[in-house]
């Protein structure tokens, strides 16, 4: 899947994550935040990296500010994000 | 004989404060409070050091205390709760000398008995005549009761009554009398009205949460418990406030006559007075405008001081005639030990209160939130701190389920034959973390930042620094 404009999906509401991609020439670029860091950082950047896998997606600028959403809704958030920004035109 | 003087710095003077004392602060005007920080501003101007500041509790509107702290002007703190913005300081390491937290009924137990004596009382008052009789009830800044102060009051050597409406002598509805005062200051506000109280308390509209404050109205039925002398204590959150809400129509419609409601007093306590449901409220701090206008108008409505709310040493305690009390709880592990001092991450955020003491006291002690938080589990093996020992709770009532202390097998019996669900309290926390995963352990440093004091006075646990 290729990156071809900015996209957004989710919020930050407690519970749930807001995710941003946007298009990047050179690799997966990943910058999170998230309440739960301590607890569940790594498990967070391996979901986003799986879901990017999934989706084959090899160049990404995906930032990820998460408000302690569960895993389930980590991935759906991020699998809008992508198909958001798939499409061309607004 | 004059006690009115013109300013808090002249008051200060004239008690003679000195390098290294003990003042005192009640928190009845809460998260609205200016009197903490227009004192400690004024002490700090005039240069002291080494203070020790005891407040029943601090908000977040008391974060100019971390400069007081940062400069040395404050190195002692003794608090029963703390608002995140001081806590996360304090959890960083800020201060050499560990916070000591405290109960409400621990706090004045130790003021009376000489453990923590008082040199200088600070009352926010709002209302006061020239001699320093004193009351919450009146004013633009009307808090309600003021029952944590009167210890001050009664055991501080100085006390400097500070108010925002003087008015002529004697004001004859005083709750703290002028024997007591010293020093009366006008000043042209002790606090925010919008912060004091609320205008209106409000319970839940999340299911959730519903649903939870239907379980826990249902464990109370179930309990054996709610029958004519009934007596009740709920926090203000928005699912104790629903259960409140049901336990009303609920005692209308089996026409229970409740002795007392108790505690933190919201307008649904209020409702359930007028209503017939108790004979009377006893109330150590008011929660909104409805509590106010109550504790002013209904002699059945009456304030009580921290002691006889809470006090461990007094000869009897209202917290000993409880019956049920709902509670909230940051953390609760697998020995039904609970946190409410500091949060996931082990930042203080909170404390005691009247937790531990009514934990101790109530017959039913009830912990009501749900099983997760942000995808956290209210469950865990070990809390990070325990501010309420595991041995005086009874229940955990969460959307899931309903956890029963093994200590209280007739109780499980009880609620399962109403059909409730009962569950075991680690299957509880596997269920927790089917859904968030499991969390990886947080690590603290090796430095203590606060003691948390249980009511017999002992030092329940301790609260290390964040990294």
């Amino acid at each position: 899947m290729e990156i071809k404009k900015k996209a957004t999906a989710g919020t930050l509401e407690s519970s749930d994550i807001f995710v941003q991609v946007e298009p990047n020439d050179n690799g997966i670029e990943i910058n999170l935040t998230s309440i739960v860091y301590n607890q569940f950082g790594e498990d967070i950047e391996r979901t986003v990296k799986e879901v990017l896998s999934e989706f084959d997606v090899k160049n990404v600028k995906i930032q990820l500010k998460d408000r302690g959403a569960v895993e389930c809704a980590i991935r759906a958030r991020i699998e809008t994000a992508l198909k958001r920004a798939e499409r061309m035109g607004n | 004989m004059n006690k009115v003087v013109k300013s808090i710095k002249e008051a200060i003077t004239l008690c003679g404060l000195k390098d290294g004392m003990r003042i005192s602060f009640h928190h009845h005007l809460r998260n609205g409070d200016h009197v903490i920080n227009m004192v400690m501003e004024e002490i700090a101007n005039m240069g002291y050091k080494d203070l020790t500041v005891n407040a029943s509790s601090v908000f977040d509107i008391h974060a100019p205390l971390v400069t007081h702290i940062k400069n040395n002007v404050v190195t002692g703190l003794e608090v029963n709760y703390m608002g995140g913005a001081v806590g996360r300081e304090i959890s960083s390491g800020i201060m050499q000398k560990p916070v000591d937290f405290r109960s409400h009924g621990g706090r004045p137990s130790d003021i009376e008995t000489g453990r923590t004596p008082i040199d200088i009382a600070f009352i926010a008052a709002p209302s006061s005549d020239n001699m320093g009789n004193c009351s919450g009830k009146y004013g633009k800044s009307a808090c309600g009761s003021l029952g944590y102060a009167f210890v001050d009051a009664m055991n501080a050597k100085k006390v400097v009554v500070i108010t925002d409406n003087l008015v002529e002598y004697p004001l004859y509805d005083f709750s703290i009398s002028e024997t007591y005062v010293d020093y009366v200051v006008c000043v042209d506000k002790i606090g925010d009205p919008t912060g004091i109280v609320s205008g209106t308390t409000k319970i839940t509209r999340d299911p959730v949460g519903l649903m939870m404050a239907s379980y826990a109205t249902k464990v109370i039925q179930s309990s054996g418990l709610l029958k004519d002398g009934f007596s009740f204590q709920t926090g203000a959150g928005g699912a104790s406030l629903a259960v409140a809400k049901y336990l009303k129509d609920l005692m209308l419609k089996e026409n229970i006559k409740g002795s007392f409601g108790m505690g933190g007093i919201t307008s649904y306590l209020v409702d359930m007075l007028e209503a017939g449901c108790f004979e009377t409220l006893m109330d150590v701090q008011c929660f909104d405008l409805r509590a106010v206008q109550s504790i002013r108008d209904n002699p059945r409505h009456r304030e009580v001081t921290a002691s006889h709310y809470a006090s461990p040493t007094a000869k009897s305690a209202i917290v000993d005639n409880l019956d049920v009390v709902i509670l909230g709880a940051t953390q609760i592990d697998t020995d039904f030990n609970v946190n409410v001092h500091t949060d996931s991450n082990g930042f203080i955020m909170g404390g005691s209160g009247g937790h531990s003491d009514t934990a101790a006291g109530a017959k039913l002690t009830m912990i009501v939130a749900p099983l997760t938080r942000a995808r956290l589990s209210i469950v865990v093996d070990k809390v990070l701190c325990v501010s309420t020992p595991g041995n005086t709770v009874d229940v955990l009532v969460t959307q899931r389920g309903i956890a029963v202390n093994p200590k209280r097998g007739e109780l499980k019996e009880r609620l399962q034959a109403s059909g409730l669900p009962v569950i075991d309290i680690h299957d509880l926390k596997n269920i927790a973390e089917g859904i968030t995963g499991v969390p990886k352990e947080i690590k603290l440093g090796s430095r203590t930042v606060a003691n948390v004091i249980y009511r017999d006075g002992t030092i329940i646990d301790t609260i290390k620094n964040t990294l």
